[in-house]
């Protein structure tokens, strides 16, 4: 252990929770505020993720009003949208065309990076790597608590855009210059489109310290007995997301640069002989497709930044409350790290269009159509872990079915948009926005609930309530898909996506009420939400309190303390003797164990259950690490106490 | 059971193995691992750079015909040894590369003497780590005093200049437009020496590339006087010599690309 109580020193020689007889008092700022503990910094990236994600719902309610109820009269939104809302001769008000742009385009920024990456990368990252790996924090607990900052700093430039005269950045999240290059092209292509470039780049910065931590904490800080292939499929899940973000983020950061040259400084990367309302500019010699290269370079690995982290969420879940072994383990770390190297392969499937060489548009399609192999092994798994399982459905696990729904449902359509003839018809249809609400979206956000509903009593020493639970569940996985199903015809049809209004067109006046079937959804899905906002807060104070393990898991944040202090076990760190999912092993009744053995339990005390090769360890694991291994004592009592 | 035979395959004995948890894999230190994955993650940013250089470099026409007959030309990609021919204070010889080249060299050098540094720093020989890393911060700020130099004479440009189109500000028309002068130098508009391109790739990656230098100038003086004052001493380990040197090399590598994008090809 000598490393890890080294490397603390190095950072916070302070704060050595693991020495029991000492005590040291935290004042409210370096508890809750600037603090080094990974589990209060998983805590505040979960709860600004939750704000962010409220107010990109609320966005998404305020442009399907537009879009189900076009000639609604929306002077009653004034108050909070001010001049947006434009007062009509006839005295009723409209949303502003422009702002209806920004809406859709802060809409999709915060959901993909501050509601999906920073809220469930950054909150689950944190607070699990560290439990469940068996390390008191993670490697730098500095750098950590930079990473929160930087997100919080990246946060209060991307709130306070929406305030601008001009309004926030209205060039749709994919920020494709030259619309997002010239501020003459749009309101919001003026201060709105710079605090996005801003904002962007410290959230790549809170992004890349992040990731840097998770991967060291992985490779140096585990347990003893935590071997690569006893790490529980979070970790797995989280490791390889970090890896893609280190990989995938400085590219956009230099693409965001560059843009940001482009903006204020008169450069000309991404511009070439542009005339604007009659005026001709002096750039020539870029190219705005360069600007799509490399923004989809890091876009298309930021789909799996977005979902990794929930598949592994998923996966603990699955297997847990299945009460069996996650089915194919090895399978499900192989496709993980197969998704993770094509997506760094696929970037130009999202530009079919640009005018690229029908061959290459070929290559690019073969690979995506490749992701289908993977992903449908992730599906199976979990399918086949639910097979004949002892299912036990609490809230997380309906959000872990209701994500497996999701991803099969939402990434079937993706076969059909990676092909690059069929993709000619329906790029930049409501198609593609069906597409990646239901596998990217909404899968994502089901595994971040599952995640929430699963960890709430380790980070809170409380239970949520199960009954708002459930109806948060039904209603949101009913109204997800009478949300998102729809689309898939309106964009059969043809209507393009970010178009202010349908009724416009004579061909898509048909879609009125499915247009408005869609609106009335959406709002019951986001009032639905409310629910789970009630139940999140008031549980946090007034929940039942929780027992130490409530889920009868076997990974190792069970062990600690309900409510771990700064430092996570007292005393020594559990060692680890086998790998995470040894649910229903036949013959545990008979080593005094019921549907789980948890995995600091060794195989000397559990020689009934073994199997033969797990006999064979015996030997070694009581030469090498039962001798030093002081945390034995607790574990009877544990097992004792878990019938 | 379907499990069964599963964990076979997965739960092989591996408690003495590096990995086997409880011990550092790789014998390095987080700080070592965390600057190792950083660089990683900046070699992406530099190679997104150089690709976009890439890119648009092969979007304009490059020069056919002699290079005895090369002209500086909007039409065509400049070849780099005609514009960087030029020595500090000897005006009108005509030194293809000479002075990149004495730049390039010095940063080299600077990687050498961090090299000895981070060795002198393996012994705790503090005078030595001392010496070295005075070298190494000597070498960092020689090498961004010759940038500054290579741009003034850029943005300065050649004697007689070229007759091109110029983006003014027209008082007749109040609007800015082109207007036919001789321009001299380079700026992020406007470029004698070929396509503008040329002028804003080579301002903003050795720009970019520059900065780097001169934070790892500034690590650098950190780690001289840490040094100096007995921080490493009383720690009992330079290492940080280590984690700040693995940077400056990297500084360093990614200087031999840019040289070579910019300068040779």
């Amino acid at each position: 252990m000598a490393h890890v109580i080294e490397a603390h020193a190095d950072t916070h020689a302070h704060a050595h929770a693991h020495d029991e007889h000492e005590h040291h008092e935290e004042t409210f700022i370096t508890k809750y505020i600037f603090t080094i503990d990974h589990k209060m910094i998983a805590k505040q990236f979960l709860v600004s993720g939750i704000l962010w994600a409220f107010i990109g719902g609320l966005f998404s309610i305020l442009f399907r009003l537009q879009l189900g109820f076009p000639n609604m009269d929306m002077s009653f939104l004034k108050p909070l949208l001010g001049g947006w809302i434009e007062i009509q001769k006839d005295g009723t008000g409209a949303l502003n065309p422009e702002f209806y742009l920004a809406l859709v385009t802060m809409h999709g920024t915060i959901m993909v990076f501050f509601v999906l990456t920073a809220g469930l990368s950054g909150t689950f990252s944190n607070f699990l790597i560290p439990l469940q790996i068996g390390a008191r924090d993670m490697a730098s607990g500095f750098m950590n608590m930079l990473s929160y900052w930087f997100f919080f700093a990246s946060s209060v430039l991307m709130f306070s855009s929406l305030f601008f005269a001009t309004g926030p950045a209205a060039g749709g999240w994919v920020v494709y210059p030259p619309l997002s290059a010239l501020p003459q092209a749009l309101a919001g292509s003026g201060d709105g489109m710079t605090y996005w470039l801003l904002a962007m780049s410290l959230f790549i910065a809170s992004s890349l310290l992040g990731s840097i931590n998770y991967i060291t904490t992985v490779i140096n800080l585990r347990t003893k007995g935590m071997s690569f292939n006893r790490l529980p499929l979070t970790i797995w899940a989280f490791f390889i997301t970090a890896v893609i973000g280190i990989l995938s983020f400085p590219v956009l950061f230099s693409a965001a640069l560059l843009l940001i040259f482009d903006r204020s400084f008169g450069t000309s990367f991404y511009l070439s002989e542009i005339y604007v309302a009659g005026e001709a500019l002096h750039n020539v010699g870029g190219s705005p497709v360069l600007f799509q290269h490399l923004f989809w370079f890091l876009g298309h690995p930021e789909v799996y930044i977005v979902l990794l982290p929930a598949l592994g969420l998923t996966s603990e879940v699955i297997a847990t409350q299945a009460r069996k072994p996650i089915f194919g383990y090895t399978a499900m770390i192989g496709s993980m790290l197969g998704i993770a190297v094509l997506s760094f392969i696929v970037w130009a499937h999202h530009m079919f269009v640009t005018g690229m060489n029908p061959f290459l548009g070929t290559i690019f399609m073969f690979l995506t159509l490749i992701i289908a192999v993977p992903s449908a092994v992730k599906a199976f798994n979990y399918i086949t872990t639910l097979w004949k399982g002892n299912i036990r459905f609490t809230p997380a696990m309906m959000f872990s079915i209701g994500l497996v729904s999701l991803f099969i449902s939402g990434g079937v359509t993706g076969i059909i948009l990676g092909n690059n003839a069929l993709d000619i018809y329906l790029h930049d249809t409501y198609y593609v926005v069906a597409h990646f609400h239901l596998v990217m979206g909404s899968a994502s956000f089901f595994g971040m609930m599952a995640g929430i509903y699963h960890w709430f009593p380790k980070m809170f020493g409380r239970m949520m309530d199960e009954r708002l639970g459930y109806l948060h569940f039904w209603l949101t996985f009913v109204g997800v898909y009478t949300v998102f199903f729809p689309m898939h015809y309106i964009g059969m049809a043809g209507f393009p996506r970010r178009y202010y209004s349908f009724t416009g067109f004579d061909a898509f006046r048909i879609f009125a009420d499915l247009n408005m079937f869609i609106s009335a959804a959406a709002i019951v899905t986001f009032s639905a939400q409310l629910l789970f906002g009630f139940n999140f807060f008031y549980s946090m104070f007034r929940g039942r309190r929780a027992t130490q393990n409530p889920w009868q898991s076997n990974t190792l944040e069970w062990t600690a303390p309900l409510e771990p202090g700064h430092g996570n076990w007292e005393g020594q760190i559990p060692y680890v003797y086998r790998w995470p999912y040894d649910y229903s092993k036949p013959n545990a009744e008979a080593d005094g164990f019921t549907d789980y053995i948890p995995q600091n339990v060794p195989y000397s005390v559990t020689k009934n259950s073994n199997l033969p090769h797990e006999n064979d360890l015996i030997a070694l694991e009581q030469e090498e690490m039962i001798p030093e291994d002081k945390s034995l004592v607790e574990l009877k009592h544990i097992k004792v106490g878990a019938h | 059971m379907s499990s069964t035979t599963l964990t076979v395959e997965i739960n092989q004995p591996s408690t003495t193995s590096a990995w086997a948890g409880g011990k550092e894999p790789m014998n390095a230190s987080y700080g070592k691992l965390m600057m190792w994955f950083f660089l990683l993650s900046d070699a992406f940013t530099f190679s997104a750079l150089l690709i976009t250089y890439g890119f648009i470099r092969y979007s304009h026409d490059a020069y056919e015909g002699a290079v005895s007959a090369f002209q500086f030309s909007q039409m065509h990609w400049p070849i780099p040894e005609k514009v960087f021919a030029s020595l500090p204070l000897l005006h009108g010889v005509n030194a293809p590369l000479i002075f990149v080249g004495i730049m390039t060299f010095v940063l080299i050098m600077s990687s050498v003497t961090m090299v000895l540094a981070v060795e002198a720093g393996h012994r705790k020989d503090r005078e030595a780590v001392e010496k070295w890393m005075l070298w190494t911060l000597l070498g960092g700020a020689t090498f961004l005093g010759c940038q500054a130099w290579e741009w003034t004479h850029f943005i300065t440009g050649s004697d007689e200049g070229v007759m091109m189109d110029s983006w003014k500000y027209i008082a007749e028309t109040k609007q800015y437009g082109w207007v036919k002068e001789v321009y001299k130098g380079a700026s992020l508009v406007q470029n004698e020496y070929g396509p503008r391109a040329f002028a804003d790739l080579f301002f903003f990656i050795t720009g970019f590339h520059g900065f780097h230098v001169f934070s790892g100038v500034l690590l650098n003086a950190l780690i001289f006087f840490n040094t100096a004052f007995g921080v490493y001493d009383k720690r009992g380990s330079y290492e940080m010599v280590e984690k700040v040197g693995l940077y400056w090399h990297f500084v360093d590598l990614v200087w031999v690309f840019v040289f070579t994008f910019f300068y040779l090809i």
